[in-house]
Order: C-alpha cells, then sequence, then structure tokens
C-alpha cells in the first residue's frame, strides 16, 4: 500500500484543487494562532485552541526541552540512569458523579494512565483538594474512599497532599489535582518518531463511552440511556500490550478530543498518514445510537479507560490477543494504519467504502441542530 | 463500528455506483442538494469521490446556520448582553460569526449565554428563573419551526411572562427559487430537502419541473438514500421524465405534517423580506412570530439595534451557497478561514459547505479511491 503515491508529486502539475490543498497542508503545518483575547471554553476543549493557547503562554514561558515533547507525562532521566514518567492533570468535572464513576476515580485513573501510556509503572500520586465552602464532609469521605479504593486496583499509593477552601461560588464543588511518578524499566523506548509505514493501531477497547456518560448525566438531554463511563487503570493492560508486542512504537491515552484528536497527534508528532477503518472501531451500539442522535462523532468523544497503541504489523495479532485476555481489554482491536503519505493527515475509511478527513477538533464538540 | 442497517451496505452502495455511471455515460451532470444534512452525510461518507466524475453535487443553500446574516448574529449578542438576560441558543450557533465576535465570546465576556437541545429546554429555563428574562435563538427551516410553534403555544398556556423568541426562522422554497432564477448556474435537477419536506410535504416543489424543467428527488440522509436519489434523477433523464419524486417515503408524507403546518400558521407570520447570508434580500421568505404572540417576540420586547452589517469582503459565502463556486474556490478558504477563525458561516455547521469540504473531503481523489478501496487491516 505505501508503494503507491498518494500525493501528486513535484514535477506534475497539481490542479487548482490541489493547490489549494497544498496550501491549507502548509498553513495547517503552522504554529496554531492565538487569536483570543480572553479564555474562552474551546481553550480547555483539547482541540487546536488548547494547542494554540498552551503553545503561545505555558511553553513560551516555560520552555525547556522535557517540556517540549508535550507528552502526557514528562520523561526524567536519573543521575543514575534510571528514567522516571512524571505527570499532573486536575479534574473539574460536572457533574462530580456520574454512571460508573466520579471525580475520584478520574482523578487516579487519569494520572495512572498518563504514567502508563509514556511507558511507566506508575508508583506515586500526589492529590491536591480545591473545595467550595458548603460542600458536604460526608460526601468528602466518600470520594476520599473512593480514591483510595482506584489507587490500590491501580497498584499506586497517595503519598502527599494539600487542601484549600474557597468561599461560596468561587468554585464548582470541589476540583482535585493529582500528581503521578513511575520507573520507566530499562530498555522502553516509545516514541513517535519510531513509527513506520505498514505498522497497526490498535484501540484498548470501546470508545466514547465516558463523553456520552457525562454528557447524559448533565441532564439537560431528554436521552435516557444505559451508558457508564469506562474510568478505568490502564496500567495492566499496558504492561500485558508490552510483554506480548515488544516492537510497540507509541501509546497515548484517547481522553479529551478522543481516538481521533490522538491519531491527529500521532500523525503530526509522526510525520505519517493514519488510516482509520470505521467499521472496525469498538463502540457500543447504545453510544453509538446517542451520538448519531446528537450530531456527534464518536472519535472525538473522550475516554478514561482506554489508550492507543502503535505495534509492527507482525505483533498486530499477539498484542490484540494479550490485551483481550486481561480485564478490561476484551474489545480491544486493530483499528487502522500508518501511511507513508499524506504525512500529517488522518484518513477514516467508511465501511460504505468512501473516505474522510478526521480533522483535529475545534473547541468542544457541540450538537447540531434539527 | 458495525453499521448493520440496510442504508449503509456496501454492496448496495457498489449496485447503485455502477447503474448510475451506466445511465450517466459522458454527459456531465450537475445534481445540487439543497439540504445541509445532505452535504453532512455526502462529505462524511466520501460520497463525492465514489460518484464518477462527471457527476458533480453542488451544495446548496440549506444550511440553517449558513443563511444567517452578520446583522442578527450582532442583534443576538446585543440580546445576550442585555442585563439579567440568559440567551439560549443551539450549539452550533454559538461559533457564527458577526461583526464584534461570536455568541462564544460574548460568552466569554460574561454574557450569560446557554446552549440548549430544544426550544423547550429553553422555556424551562425561564420558569425556573423567573427574575431574569430568557430569549432563544430560533434559527432553522421548517424543519425546526414546529418546535418553536409548540413552545411559544406552551409559554402562553402556562403564562410565562420572561420568555421571549428571537425568530430567524426561514423557508426553503424562496432560496430555491432565487438559484433557479441566477443566470450563472447551469442544474441538472435538485436532491430535495429530506427533513423540511417532512413538515411540507413535497407539493412546494412542484414549481421546478413545472416552471423550470428540472426535476426533484426529495431524499434522506443515509449515504445510500444520496446515491439512491441521484439514481432516481437519472432515470428521470433516461425516461424522459420531469418531476418530484420521493426517494425518502418512509418519513416524508406527500402532503407533510398538516398538524404541524396549521400550528406554523398560528404563531407564524411571513415577513415581507428577510435577509440571507451572501444572497441578499429575499421576499416572504422568513417568519416572524405571530402578531398574536407580540408578548414573546424578543423583536417586539427589545428595540435591538437591527443594523445591516456587509459581509466580510474576502468571504464567498454567497457564491458558495449558490453553489457557484466549490468551496475551495473561495480565496481564504482553509487558511484566513478554517472551522477554528471562520469568516464566513460555511465554515462553522458542520452542515455548511466549507466546513463539511474541510472537515472531511480535503483528500486527492485519488487518495480517497485509494484508501476507501484498500482492504481493511486487521
Ligand atoms: S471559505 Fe469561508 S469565507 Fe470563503 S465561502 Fe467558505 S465560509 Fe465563506
Amino acid at each position: 500500500m505505501t508503494s503507491e503515491r498518494l500525493t501528486p508529486s513535484a514535477h506534475e502539475v497539481p490542479d487548482p484543487e490541489d493547490r489549494t490543498r497544498i496550501r491549507i497542508e502548509e498553513f495547517r503545518k503552522r504554529r496554531p494562532r492565538l487569536v483570543d483575547e480572553v479564555v474562552t471554553m474551546a481553550h480547555g476543549a483539547g482541540g487546536k485552541s488548547s494547542a494554540a493557547l498552551v503553545d503561545h503562554v505555558f511553553v513560551e514561558a516555560f520552555r525547556n526541552p522535557e517540556l517540549e515533547n508535550l507528552g502526557d507525562g514528562a520523561v526524567l532521566a536519573l543521575p543514575t540512569g534510571e528514567r522516571l514518567a512524571f505527570s499532573t492533570d486536575s479534574y473539574v468535572v460536572a457533574p462530580y458523579e456520574f454512571p460508573g464513576g466520579s471525580i475520584a476515580d478520574l482523578a487516579i485513573n487519569g494520572t495512572v494512565n498518563d504514567l502508563a501510556v509514556s511507558g511507566a509503572r506508575p508508583q506515586w500520586i500526589s492529590a491536591a483538594f480545591v473545595i467550595e465552602e458548603g460542600f458536604s464532609i460526608d460526601k468528602l469521605k466518600q470520594l476520599a474512599g473512593e480514591m483510595r479504593a482506584a489507587a490500590d486496583a491501580a497498584g499506586v499509593q497517595i503519598v502527599t497532599g494539600d487542601t484549600k477552601v474557597v468561599p461560596n461560588g468561587a468554585a464548582d464543588g470541589l476540583y482535585i489535582t493529582t500528581s503521578g511518578v513511575g520507573v520507566i524499566p530499562a530498555g522502553r523506548e516509545l516514541s513517535p518518531l519510531a513509527v513506520r509505514a505498514g505498522d497497526r493501531l490498535i484501540v484498548s477497547g470501546t470508545i466514547a463511552d465516558h463523553g456520552m456518560a457525562i454528557m447524559l448525566a448533565r441532564g439537560n438531554l431528554d436521552i435516557e440511556a444505559d451508558i457508564e463511563s469506562d474510568s478505568a487503570p490502564v496500567n495492566g493492560l499496558v504492561e500485558a500490550l508490552l510483554a506480548a508486542a515488544p516492537g510497540t512504537r507509541w501509546m497515548r491515552d484517547a481522553t479529551r478530543g478522543g481516538l481521533g484528536t490522538v491519531a491527529n497527534e500521532l500523525a503530526q508528532a509522526a510525520g505519517v498518514g493514519v488510516v482509520l477503518d470505521e467499521g472496525l472501531l469498538p463502540i457500543d451500539p447504545t453510544v453509538l445510537g446517542c451520538c448519531d442522535m446528537l450530531g456527534i462523532d464518536p472519535v472525538y468523544v473522550a475516554n478514561e479507560g482506554k489508550f492507543v497503541a502503535v505495534v509492527p504489523a507482525d505483533e498486530a495479532e499477539v498484542a490484540v490477543a494479550a490485551l483481550r485476555s486481561q480485564p478490561g481489554g476484551a474489545q480491544a482491536a486493530v483499528i487502522g494504519e500508518v501511511l507513508a503519505d499524506p504525512p500529517g493527515i488522518v484518513a477514516m475509511r467508511t465501511p460504505f467504502g468512501g473516505t474522510r478527513i478526521v480533522d483535529m477538533l475545534v473547541g468542544d464538540p457541540l450538537p447540531r441542530i434539527c | 463500528m458495525k453499521f448493520v442497517d440496510e442504508f449503509r451496505d456496501p454492496a448496495a452502495a457498489r449496485a447503485l455506483v455502477k447503474s448510475i455511471t451506466e445511465i450517466a455515460g459522458d454527459t456531465e451532470w450537475k445534481f445540487m442538494e439543497v439540504c445541509g444534512g445532505h452535504t453532512h452525510t455526502i462529505y462524511r461518507h466520501g460520497i463525492e469521490h465514489l460518484l464518477p466524475e462527471n457527476i458533480e453535487l453542488v451544495h446548496g443553500p440549506g444550511c440553517p446556520v449558513c443563511v444567517i446574516p452578520m446583522g442578527r448574529i450582532d442583534d443576538a449578542m446585543w440580546l445576550a448582553e442585555q442585563p439579567d438576560v440568559v440567551f439560549t441558543t443551539f450549539g452550533d450557533m454559538m461559533r457564527v460569526p458577526g461583526s464584534r465576535g461570536s455568541l462564544l465570546d460574548a460568552k466569554a465576556r460574561g454574557a450569560d449565554v446557554r446552549f440548549v437541545y430544544s426550544p423547550l429546554d429553553s422555556l424551562k429555563i425561564a420558569v425556573e428563573n423567573p427574575d431574569k428574562h430568557v430569549v432563544f435563538f430560533a434559527v432553522g427551516f421548517e424543519t425546526t419551526v414546529p418546535s418553536t410553534a409548540v413552545t411559544l403555544l406552551r409559554a402562553r398556556t402556562l403564562g410565562v411572562k420572561n420568555f421571549s423568541v428571537f425568530s430567524n426562522h426561514v423557508t426553503i422554497v424562496p432560496p430555491i427559487k432565487a438559484i433557479l432564477e441566477s443566470p450563472d448556474l447551469r442544474l441538472s435537477g435538485f436532491l430535495g430537502p429530506g427533513h423540511v419536506s417532512t413538515v411540507v410535504g413535497i407539493r412546494p416543489y412542484r414549481f421546478v419541473p413545472e416552471v423550470y424543467g428540472k426535476p426533484v428527488v426529495v431524499a434522506g440522509f443515509e449515504p445510500l438514500d444520496i446515491l439512491a436519489s441521484v439514481h432516481m434523477l437519472l432515470q428521470q433523464y433516461a425516461g424522459g421524465r420531469c418531476e418530484v419524486e420521493n426517494q425518502y417515503a418512509r418519513v416524508v408524507r406527500p402532503e407533510g405534517n398538516t398538524a404541524a403546518l396549521k400550528l406554523m400558521a398560528e404563531t407564524f407570520q411571513l415577513r415581507p423580506h428577510f435577509e440571507w447570508r451572501g444572497l441578499g434580500f429575499i421576499s416572504q421568505s422568513a417568519l416572524k412570530v405571530h402578531d398574536d404572540y407580540a408578548d414573546f417576540d424578543a423583536e417586539v420586547r427589545f428595540s435591538m439595534p437591527g443594523v445591516r452589517v456587509a459581509d466580510p469582503k474576502a468571504c464567498q459565502c454567497g457564491e458558495v451557497l449558490k453553489g457557484a463556486i466549490k468551496p475551495w474556490e473561495c480565496k481564504v478558504f482553509g487558511t484566513a478561514c478554517t472551522p477554528e477563525t471562520p469568516i464566513g458561516t460555511c465554515m462553522v455547521s458542520p452542515e455548511g459547505a466549507c466546513a463539511a469540504y474541510y472537515n472531511f473531503g480535503r483528500l486527492h481523489r485519488e487518495t480517497a479511491l485509494m484508501v476507501g478501496q484498500g482492504a481493511p487491516v486487521g
């Protein structure tokens, strides 16, 4: 497949439509511009606007080589040669309890998963709480219990923390920030630069469960459906995958922005084309039905216990088998492949035999009218 | 994702494409899909590239978000910024740019803008917040008018005092007529709007074959519906017919939804004229809240600036909405105008031709065919 030419070559005179496409690709490669004067919700949604904000405000101010990788976690080398992964994340989900989980287990699983997909074995977690005045202590106890249970399930310890209380109205109930540290076993090298044409993309389970569960739990949609968040630690799955497919190139957890965003990050970081096969994407029929109804593309809907891995083609089968043998991995599947061309682009092959682009998402997915 | 249903069956698609290719011969065909929902389906499923190259699908004006002029967005933002107003809107109107940014910007600056899924949600907000005035930003063709109509009725029954509708509802027939009148277009026929026709039925399109000699096939929204409708249009030509046909008969009744039409007539009335983005003023093409419901008409309750704002110079949305140019032929397409920094409305709604092409269609034809027909991995 990769031997074939996918974009017009230089000596061929491109037609006007191709010229437009080439111009757009050049334009897309530029650093995303930050045009807004104030922060909008789109800056937090994980798409292009978030990238622009991070790039122009934080990377600009903090610039250093570890940060500039912009991975899920920083990989830090100790003087002894051992490597640590270090990651942090804030949790502001509303409502803070939803079918299948709560802000408490998200706060643990999210950070555990960021470490795991960096190739690390997650070990220690810190937790900081911003609590709104008036918050129920019983509820707080319950959430702390849930955090403990999630930490036990993931095999990590919560070793330090902080608590701040803000006046009524200054926060929406409770915000949690967790940071985590994990140790990367010697010899593990994961990098987008290791990705090659012909490699396969694997997803560790069904997509779009978490985002859809939250959307329904907010209660302003008149939809009754039994959808649970997929909030879960993936470190067990990651270990099983790496043991079965030692050639694994790269991994990322498909949280905010969903599978589509992760695939785009891969295409851009590795300078490759990515083809996803819509017919192979594992998705719960109820979740798909809700997405269809709301006009939302499930590839952009958030997950909280799923990751995407790129493995060499000849390890794809064993990798999927290894994932499927683990708890939480039963729906793992090969979902696409890497092409040399067109670089930086994610395309979706539809079961209908057609093709479309899967671009980075702009802002939050908003339901369409009618 | 498993699409088991009969409307996405690849084998049926291949059979249709084969037949379409045969009937089409080497004549150049140009069919306009009127409805933005069709545009979305066409790009989302890569249908453009499945059809032979001599069949061109031209994207029409039936995207309700796309046709709202700048001045109306400015009015919406003005409303949203009034003290004690909660401004409610469908999600995809939030990003439409006016001359001072979009409703999202107004929200970021502190206006109480909320997105809702139905006008009834907005009425609910009004009932729950008696100290606020809640405005619903009503947009859409005849498809969405009935739900606004029901809401007006309910608001009156409940005696709600703090709720009004800013109506930007438009009707589908006048722009089709405007397009047929425009000299630079040589269309072979129309894929008629599916959702709108569930309300208005298929009779309103009779003038298209009768006066303008172009066939119409009212089409559904699944990918096979589109192919089947193109097929039906070609068959009309092959059989020497020219009429209105209904491919979407499983949903659309020829007479439409008479109860909804009656309700609409009670709660809305035609405006003498209305400005359409890029198409200019079209007479009797839009609906205002009926005088009997003036208490619920935001245009009566508030004195909005109502300033007409010229479209940005670079914007060629009008040409795109008329199908006179392809999205990528607009000079700012994909560079200054992207879904992230839209200049024109067609780039905002996922049903807009520019957004659909940018998000889904930006692939070289051969690339698309090769990827699409490649063996599934795994
Ligand atoms: S590219 Fe932008 S300005 Fe040009 S026609 Fe499309 S939406 Fe309008």
